[in-house]
């Protein structure tokens, strides 16, 4: 077999669908039936899953740190609600592609910045991107509302036909729909060959490019896909919550999501997904013990997780899984260790 | 005209505060590549003790000060021993989460210790009012700080350039691996370096009380401003971090004034244009390591 028949066949490979994953998106349905009283919290989840896997796109698998993210989950929070505010574009599921265009843009436009210098260059030009806008959206008051956000803003039936209704129902049904959709779309992507490049340069640009991948090129074009997948987060959020605040730029938002991620491990596209619950779960357990004071206790996950090590903490979690399924099933380590860590 | 003199002196003294603020920051991410964005926190801690010994047990106002430089400073390397000496080696990643958290941590528990609302020090009547000068007003306090922060300034260029210590740090930095090899203990050198930085953001925290406002989000709203002096002035000395903070003093005071629309807007633009052209900083030479 020659050396590209075996990459062939390794890639394909690893772009099989397992049993687990076809599992875990029987559960993720099987919530919209289980927990009828919890949508608002199952959709809040849904589109922090998305978020994380946006920046799980450009961490996880190029190898971009960015503190900026929110920057694009606030463009597209903006679009769709100014979108529904004013009647432009009353479809949601159009709008919510629209906004996420509108996102895409300002990726593309910033990508040029962001793959220039260094870690720390990046670090405090995606900081000063986010916080570029959020003091834009700040002094044009008379659109964005100013501090006290956009409001009134009513949703019409998507496609016409199903309309929000007040338990959340469909704003849930139709986040999972869109988070499904788009994580086909990502698996696709982060399995093709381009994908594989992207793993190429993240590992170590410069062998990248001796190689002949064009490593400027395929930094722009995921950074872009990733600021695409942030603003339909952001829609997401303007559509199922009927708000758009100035907190969709903020700092915080940034910051929880790499925490989101770091939960659950970089670079295989579930990180963000399985973040997304964990960090929801975490979080209503730290408001239970101290509502006002919760963002102490997160920030103790974060010392915590740094100090032990991410690579030995996900060790320790995927210790008993690992374990169980070699019993049950005699196979070794079904719960694929995330890559790339430690680095 | 006298107006402008005025913003231009309120600017001079914002930007010498921000300096002190951040000079230790220029130390720990400029030169030993730690990118540690808790530096705020350190501030903050210093402000609050100064606050406390001030307000609560009646201290004068100048004894406060020094009491806040020590224990910003005591904190720093009590945590630098326990926590951050572990992560030098690390990527940048795990640098910025870690001290993330910690200014989660920092904020969320001042907010509980101390309450949410903004808190001020009482001044000593010397330092309030300010007085004329061929008609541009000069407020006291801030001659202060500039009085102050202008004497740090020579101190710290003296210490690095003149003294022993001066050279080891520069040693320590330039090749830890070599200055170890001609006997220098780099992690003392380093530690001790932190905890003069955090200490120097505590009395600048103390200091900063009348001026940006002191609550517990202080290490948050200000976090990108003390960035912004280190990567834009470089690295290389001290001069670059403390040309861009006046700059940085001077912009901020003037954009409030003069386009208050649009002020953090402008910050941010120049920063990010500042960054793209020239990724070292304006005053740096090479590329930090």
């Amino acid at each position: 077999m020659t050396a590209q028949q075996d990459v062939g066949y390794h890639a394909r490979r690893h772009g099989r669908w397992h049993v687990g994953e076809i599992v875990f998106w029987l559960l993720a349905l099987a919530c919209a039936f289980l927990f009828p009283s919890r949508y608002l919290v199952m959709t809040d989840i849904v589109r922090l899953a998305l978020f994380a896997m946006s920046i799980d796109l450009i961490l996880g698998y190029a190898g971009i740190v960015s503190l900026g993210h929110a920057a694009f989950f606030g463009v597209g929070a903006y679009s769709a609600g100014l979108m529904a505010l004013h009647g432009l574009v009353t479809e949601p599921l159009l709008a919510l592609i629209l906004a996420g265009c509108a996102a895409m843009l300002l990726g593309f436009a910033t990508s040029f910045l962001v793959i220039r210098g260094v870690d720390l260059t990046r670090l405090m030009v995606t900081l000063g991107i986010a916080m570029l806008l959020e003091a834009l959206a700040e002094s044009f008051s008379n659109i964005t509302g100013g501090t006290d956000g956009l409001q009134g803003i009513e949703m019409q039936p998507i496609l016409g036909v199903f309309s929000f209704d007040m338990f959340g129902r469909t704003g849930f049904v139709y986040s999972l729909i869109v988070l499904f959709v788009l994580f086909l779309l990502a698996r696709r992507i982060v399995h093709s060959p381009f994908g594989l490049s992207l793993r190429a340069i993240k590992n170590n640009p410069l062998r990248a490019a001796a190689i002949g991948i064009p490593v400027n090129r395929r930094l722009i074009a995921i950074y872009t896909v990733a600021a695409f997948y942030a603003g339909i987060a952001g829609a997401l959020f303007t559509q199922t919550t009927a708000l758009a605040s100035l907190d969709v730029f903020a700092f915080e938002r940034s910051a929880d999501l790499l925490l989101v991620l770091i939960i659950g491990g970089t670079g295989y596209l579930y990180g963000g997904l399985i973040g997304a619950v964990v960090f929801s779960l975490l979080e209503e357990v730290f408001k239970s013990i101290t509502a006002e004071y919760w963002q102490f206790w997160i920030g103790l996950v974060l010392v915590v997780i740094v100090m032990v090590g991410r690579a030995r903490l996900h060790r320790w979690v995927l210790f008993l899984p690992n374990l169980l399924i070699a019993q049950v099933a005699g196979r070794k380590s079904a719960v694929a260790l995330p890559e790339g860590e430690g680095q | 005209m006298t107006a402008v003199l005025t913003n231009l002196f309120d600017g001079i003294a914002y930007g010498m505060l921000l300096f002190v603020l951040a000079c230790g920051l220029a130390v720990t991410l400029g030169l030993m590549n730690f990118v540690n964005l808790a530096h705020g926190a350190f501030a903050m801690a210093g402000g609050y003790v100064c606050a406390v010994l001030v307000n609560q047990i009646g201290w004068p106002f100048f004894a406060g000060l020094p009491l806040a430089f020590v224990s910003a400073a005591a904190i720093g390397i009590v945590l630098e021993r326990l926590l951050y000496r572990h992560l030098y080696a690390r990527s940048h990643l795990d640098q910025v989460l870690f001290s993330i958290g910690l200014v989660f941590m920092s904020v969320a528990g001042v907010d509980y210790i101390m309450g949410s609302q903004r808190i001020f020090i009482n001044l000593p009547s010397v330092l309030e009012g300010q007085f004329d000068v061929y008609g541009v007003g000069i407020g006291r306090y801030r001659l202060m700080i500039v009085v102050i922060c202008g004497l740090l300034t020579a101190a710290l260029q003296l210490v690095l350039a003149r003294t022993r210590f001066g050279s080891r740090l520069r040693a320590a930095v330039d090749d830890p691996r070599v200055a170890s090899g001609l006997g220098i203990n780099v992690p003392q050198v380093f530690a001790f370096t932190f905890a003069f930085g955090c200490g120097l953001a505590g009395l600048g925290g103390a200091l900063s009380a009348e001026v940006l406002g002191l609550d517990p989000y202080f290490p948050l709203k200000f976090m990108i401003y003390f960035l912004i002096v280190v990567t834009v002035g470089g690295s290389s000395s001290i001069t670059g971090p403390f040309l861009a903070s006046l700059l940085l003093g001077i912009g901020d005071v003037a954009g409030k004034y003069y386009v208050p629309r649009m002020g953090p807007f402008v910050i941010y633009t120049l920063m990010i244009v500042i960054l793209i052209w020239r990724p070292n900083g304006l005053f740096g030479r090479q590329a930090a390591r």
